[in-house]
């Protein structure tokens, strides 16, 4: 350790006179500098990480109103209540609508984009960019645009502008439950900036289907178009959409700036997870016991989807025919 | 059937002739028209008046009020200028910090022979399992047992040790050549000295990839700084953003002034660190 003061150690740092050991490796002690190397990320992980998780699973199991070191061991009851006597279960219910709209749509964008964009011949980086630009907005930035400007309610907001023009009446997008135009407004936020993220990915994918491939089936017959398109591009691509298809279903699932900033935490209506998770944890209540408990709830359905989705479909990037 | 084979090629080359290219260069431009929307928004907002904005009639160009830009700064009531501070602060910070401590353990986990490496592999890999929005609660309950709230370090130390960085790093390294690790033995160094000299300096490719996403996605954030950052002096841009919508008395005007410059930062990375990214993106598959 003391031989290692700055990244400036020269060549004469004298890394332990081991005798010059014959090939394999560098000098020096491997099993020290593997803990050299590793030991800082390691304590990190411990204290950041791994202490957290095991501190809240043991609060789970207290009574910790406004105290992180709760002496009340109350078993179950935070998560009996946290399961019936509060709004986390209609969470998970917002989580699951607003999964069943975002996952296939981002997914059939990202690919569509990703096919077009892989058939032009000029201007391909052009484009490319700017699909891939909306990447860059946060998600307050985009929230504060959707709701203040483009599905603002008054008759200034640009899609009540537009609508204007066609006759159609003004209408408030957000702050009226029903109908649920708010789903509107969330879904397309989040397809603006997540779409060309996954089309990047889509598009890696489709560069290494081997060309040969194509031939071969318009040898057959096949007709360019959506035949070629059911029968090699999509089997081809499998492991990369299970791989999207996943990460969108756990990133829906840990949705939360654009709802915090487009619904609020007031509504009663669209308050995803996280949010429920912030209001109980960090509202007036500060119930670290029942939020610690449902955030172990989260993690064990994630680990679930995550695990069943690999069993299932095979993780990404395994053996493809 | 073989004589078929040059035809259909040329075909193909074609694409469906010249309709079809049209079709398509047709499409993909309606497609990017609806994607710029946004940052047309933004862009005539920030540089119109209020009235401008909210007038009967849809203005397609600002007026090119460039005096928001300093009203924005010299308004004391929005302390914008402080935010964009705090979040370069932050966002430099843990992507330094994150390329520091991950890339090292995954050198370490990938290159360095040591019998138990599996192990701590594996230990590393199960903080996979867990995401990190979920662990906000436990974290936030470490960090004001800390006395971090409101503070640089609760804001970035406990961000710094991803599992998954760590992941990527030990991935790229484990296929990083082995002939110059070798030259580097040649020249006497131990494990450091190769790390630094020889290592480092032949994956800047890599480290710009994984630092231009850590770097986004830390200006980006929104929960935890949200959670740590309570007193306005530690707010970054994105709570700024985030307070200005809910609140009544700044103008329309210079919201969307902060927002424009807001994300400047970010448009100017991708412009021009875009390869990298894309590279990034492609390589590694997948930002967690």
């Amino acid at each position: 350790m003391s031989t290692t003061t700055t990244r400036g150690v020269a060549r004469p740092a004298p890394a332990k006179a081991s005798p010059a050991r014959p090939r394999r490796g560098l000098r020096g002690n491997p099993t020290l500098n593997f803990w050299l190397f590793t030991g800082p990320f390691l304590i990190g992980l411990v204290i950041f990480v791994f202490v957290p998780i095991v501190w809240s699973f043991w609060l789970s199991f207290f009574d910790a109103r406004y105290t992180v070191t709760p002496s009340h061991f109350i078993g179950f009851d935070n998560y009996k209540q946290i399961l019936t006597n509060s709004n986390f279960p209609a969470s998970l219910v917002t989580f699951t609508v607003f999964a069943a709209f975002i996952v296939p749509t981002t997914w059939a964008l990202s690919l569509g984009l990703a096919l077009l964009v892989n058939q032009l011949r000029f201007m391909r980086a052009f484009f490319r960019s700017v699909f891939f630009l909306p990447t860059a907005v946060s998600y307050v930035a985009a929230a504060l645009i959707w709701k203040m400007s483009i599905f603002n309610g008054v008759r200034f907001g640009l899609a009540n502008t537009v609508m204007s023009w066609f006759g159609v009446d003004s209408m408030s997008w957000i702050s009226n439950p029903s109908p649920p135009w708010y789903w509107l407004v969330i879904v397309t936020l989040r397809l603006w900036i997540q779409a060309g993220f996954y089309m990047i990915l889509f598009l890696a994918a489709l560069q290494n289907i081997p060309p040969e491939l194509y031939e071969a089936a318009s040898i057959d017959g096949a007709k360019r178009g959506w035949q070629t398109f059911r029968y090699i591009t999509l089997p081809q691509l499998r492991a990369t959409s299970t791989a999207v298809i996943l990460l969108l279903l756990i990133a829906a699932y840990q949705a939360f700036d654009e709802f915090f900033n487009i619904i609020g935490t007031k509504a009663t209506w669209a308050q995803t997870p996280l949010m429920e998770l912030y209001k109980t944890a960090l509202g007036t209540d500060q119930d670290y016991g029942a939020g610690s408990a449902g955030a172990v709830i989260l993690s064990v359905l994630i680990c679930i989807v995550t695990l069943a989705q690999g069993k299932i479909m095979g993780f990404g990037g395994g053996e493809e025919k | 059937m073989t004589v078929a084979t040059p035809q259909v090629r040329r075909d193909r080359k074609k694409g469906s002739g010249v309709l079809g290219n049209t079709g398509l260069y047709i499409a993909v431009s309606v497609a990017a028209f609806l994607f710029l929307i946004p940052f047309y928004l933004i862009f005539r907002n920030a540089l119109s008046t209020d009235p401008e904005i909210t007038g009967e009639n849809w203005k397609l160009l600002p007026s090119f009020q460039w005096g928001n830009i300093s009203e924005l700064f010299d308004d004391p009531t929005v302390e914008f200028a402080h935010s964009m501070w705090n979040s370069t602060v932050i966002a430099v910070l843990s992507t330094v910090g994150t390329l520091l401590f991950c890339s090292m353990a995954g050198y370490g986990l990938a290159r360095i022979p040591y019998k138990h490496a599996n192990k701590v592999f594996y230990a590393v890999l199960a903080t996979l399992m867990v995401p990190t929005a979920v662990t906000f609660v436990p974290s936030f309950v470490l960090v004001s047992s800390l006395g971090w709230i409101d503070t640089y370090r609760g804001m970035i130390v406990p961000g710094l040790f991803s599992g998954f960085t760590c992941f990527l790093f030990r991935q790229y390294f484990l296929g990083f050549p082995k002939e110059l690790e070798e030259a580097a033995r040649v020249d006497g160094l131990g494990y450091w000295g190769a790390y630094w000299r020889i290592v480092v300096p032949n994956s800047l490719n890599f480290f710009a990839a994984i630092a231009t996403i850590t770097f986004i996605s830390g200006w980006n954030a929104f929960l935890w700084p949200l959670v740590i950052g309570q007193d306005p002096n530690a707010w970054t841009v994105q709570v700024a953003l985030s307070s200005f919508m809910t609140n009544q008395t700044v103008n329309f005007h210079l919201i969307f002034m902060a927002t424009a410059i807001s994300i400047l930062p970010l448009v100017f990375v991708f412009l021009f660190l875009q390869r990298w990214l894309v590279q990034g993106i492609a390589q590694t598959g997948i930002k967690g």
